[in-house]
């Protein structure tokens, strides 16, 4: 293989993590800049969302395509029905309750899942089911295609609803001054429902776009994979929507790239050290305003 | 059509609000004024929902909005424009009025929009401008016509002429006035006391979380206690 092919297929490589991470980023981004919480449970949201496909086409012998539309409900669902239960009544609570509280739903999910479903890992049946195409020498898997398609369109339909919709105008005005948006009419409760709702269902398609390329389901995937997508989101700037998708594409290149130079064993250590170096050198992240506290 | 009875409104330990009542009518221009802390901002808070009073009551239009969701307030009939303005920086000139219309139908924003552009024609020009990018005269007019998109039939004012020169002072409390003309029922809070009784049917003057002084506005320019802690220097 000529360095070029090398360097291209690594590239592919790293946008479909990358892409998988940017999903997971955006619900992060999104929950902070309305409630500034870190929702350390998002990332469990994608275990829930990896079980039910499995769930649905091992157990319930459904196709594919509804499984995947199975994960994508019950990570929608899922989420919304953490915030009613365990974020709405802190809500005039400090943030740092806030935040242990995620904590403690992350660990709740894990072990319930756990209990469930042991604590090996499942095997997933295989999501996609298109071939390899080659754009020269590089062969592309179907996965990979599939998995930039989907996410490239999930994230464009974001950003439509984000611009355009009477809601998504709605959730930037709440995530810039909760006050004035109630003064303009707009129910806060049912915007920071929404936000979580689509946050969750961007978590769900990612979780399945992440079984495809990795076939298991295990308690514990949602943690490493959440926190890789919480670094995409700082690098690009918590709270801010493009910047979670620019972080989640930087990190998804830069472990392929580390796995290119043969320190695959090291590409976790390297998500690690760009959000020490993120926080050090520009701790607003790349796309990230100084944000002020909130009165 | 405002009846506020008797509201005690806390801080933690603090007691802003001590056992205030007033009403505003029907097409009247109403004023609380008073110093700094005397606890006007949180009065209107109350009103309109963001507050909330331990005791008494709050009716609009003979309904009890005591206990009332801000954004039901709204959709009631009350704007309140708050102190400092607080427009949505980040957004353009045109989704924050698109913001105040969130309660009306896409119909009724599209008229409004047409009508606040044709009293506001420097609004109409930066309609695709970033709010934050506009002066502070211009912020306090978006501010204004933001709160007038949810068509109210009272509309509140938190200090409209903070922190603007002399002249669109004097524009601001124009439009004040045109828009009581065209019917909307006011209820005013300033600092700027001269102002604020010259233009007010009935005005209130507030001392440390309770109404010390109540007449028109002309009784009240004229008053002694009035022109000393308010009018003079």
């Amino acid at each position: 293989m000529s360095v070029f092919t090398t360097i291209v297929s690594q590239l592919i490589n790293g946008l479909q993590t990358g892409s998988v991470y940017a999903l997971i980023a955006l619900g992060y981004s999104m929950v902070y800049g309305i409630i500034l919480l870190l929702n350390f449970a998002h990332g469990d949201i994608i275990m829930v969302g990896a079980y039910t496909a499995w769930l649905f086409m091992v157990n319930f012998s459904q196709s594919p395509i509804i499984a995947v539309l199975a994960a994508i409900v019950a990570s929608t669902v899922l989420g919304v029905v953490i915030e009613k239960v365990a974020y709405t009544p802190l809500r005039q609570a400090p943030r740092l309750s806030l935040l242990i509280t995620a904590i403690g739903i992350s660990f709740l999910l894990e072990n319930l899942a756990q209990l469930i479903f042991g604590a090996g890992a499942k095997p997933m049946p295989k999501i996609v089911n298109v071939p390899s195409i080659s754009l020269g020498s590089v062969s592309v898997s179907g996965t990979a295609l599939v998995t930039l398609v989907v996410s490239v369109v999930s994230m464009l339909l974001l950003n439509l609803l984000i611009k355009r919709s009477k809601m998504g105008k709605a959730m930037r005005a709440v995530s810039e001054d909760t006050g004035a948006a109630q003064l303009m009419g707009i129910n806060i409760n049912r915007t920071i429902s929404f936000t979580f709702a689509v946050g969750s269902a961007l978590a769900g398609i990612g979780s399945v776009l992440y079984s495809a390329a990795y076939p298991q389901a295990s308690p514990t995937m949602g943690g490493m994979l959440g926190l890789k997508a919480f670094v995409a989101a700082v690098l690009g700037g918590i709270g801010s929507v493009p910047g979670a998708v620019i972080g989640g594409f930087c990190i998804g290149i830069a472990e392929a790239g580390a796995s290119a130079v043969g320190l695959s064993v090291w590409k976790d250590a390297v998500v690690f050290i760009i959000l020490i170096i993120v926080l050090i050198v520009k701790p607003t992240g790349l796309l990230g305003r100084n944000l002020q506290e909130k009165v | 059509m405002l009846n506020v009875n008797d509201i005690n409104v806390y801080y933690g330990p603090i007691h802003a609000i001590q056992g205030i009542s007033f009403e505003v009518k029907q097409g009247e221009i109403v004023s609380l004024i008073g110093a700094n802390g005397a606890g006007k901002s949180t009065v209107l808070k109350t009103v309109s929902g963001l507050m909330r009073s331990k005791t008494g009551g709050i009716d609009f239009m003979g309904e009890s909005i005591h206990n009332t969701a801000p954004h039901n307030i709204v959709r009631m009939g009350i704007a309140h424009i708050p102190e400092g303005r607080r427009i949505f920086q980040r957004m353009t000139v045109e989704e924050n009025l698109e913001m105040g219309a969130f309660t009306q139908n896409s119909k009724k924003i599209d008229q409004s929009l047409e009508e606040i552009y044709f009293l506001f024609p420097r609004l109409k020009e930066r309609r695709r401008q970033i709010a934050g990018t506009l002066s502070g005269g211009e912020q306090q007019m978006l501010a204004m016509s933001r709160g007038l998109m949810s068509n109210p039939k009272l509309m509140m004012l938190d200090e409209p002429s903070m922190g603007l020169a002399p002249i669109l002072v004097r524009q601001v409390f124009d439009i004040i006035k045109t828009l009581h003309e065209a019917g909307t029922t006011i209820l005013l809070v300033e600092q700027n006391a001269q102002m604020a009784l010259s233009i007010a049917d009935r005005a209130y003057v507030l001392e440390t979380g309770k109404v010390t002084l109540t007449g028109t506005g002309a009784e009240l320019v004229k008053s002694d206690e009035v022109k000393k802690a308010y009018l003079v220097g």
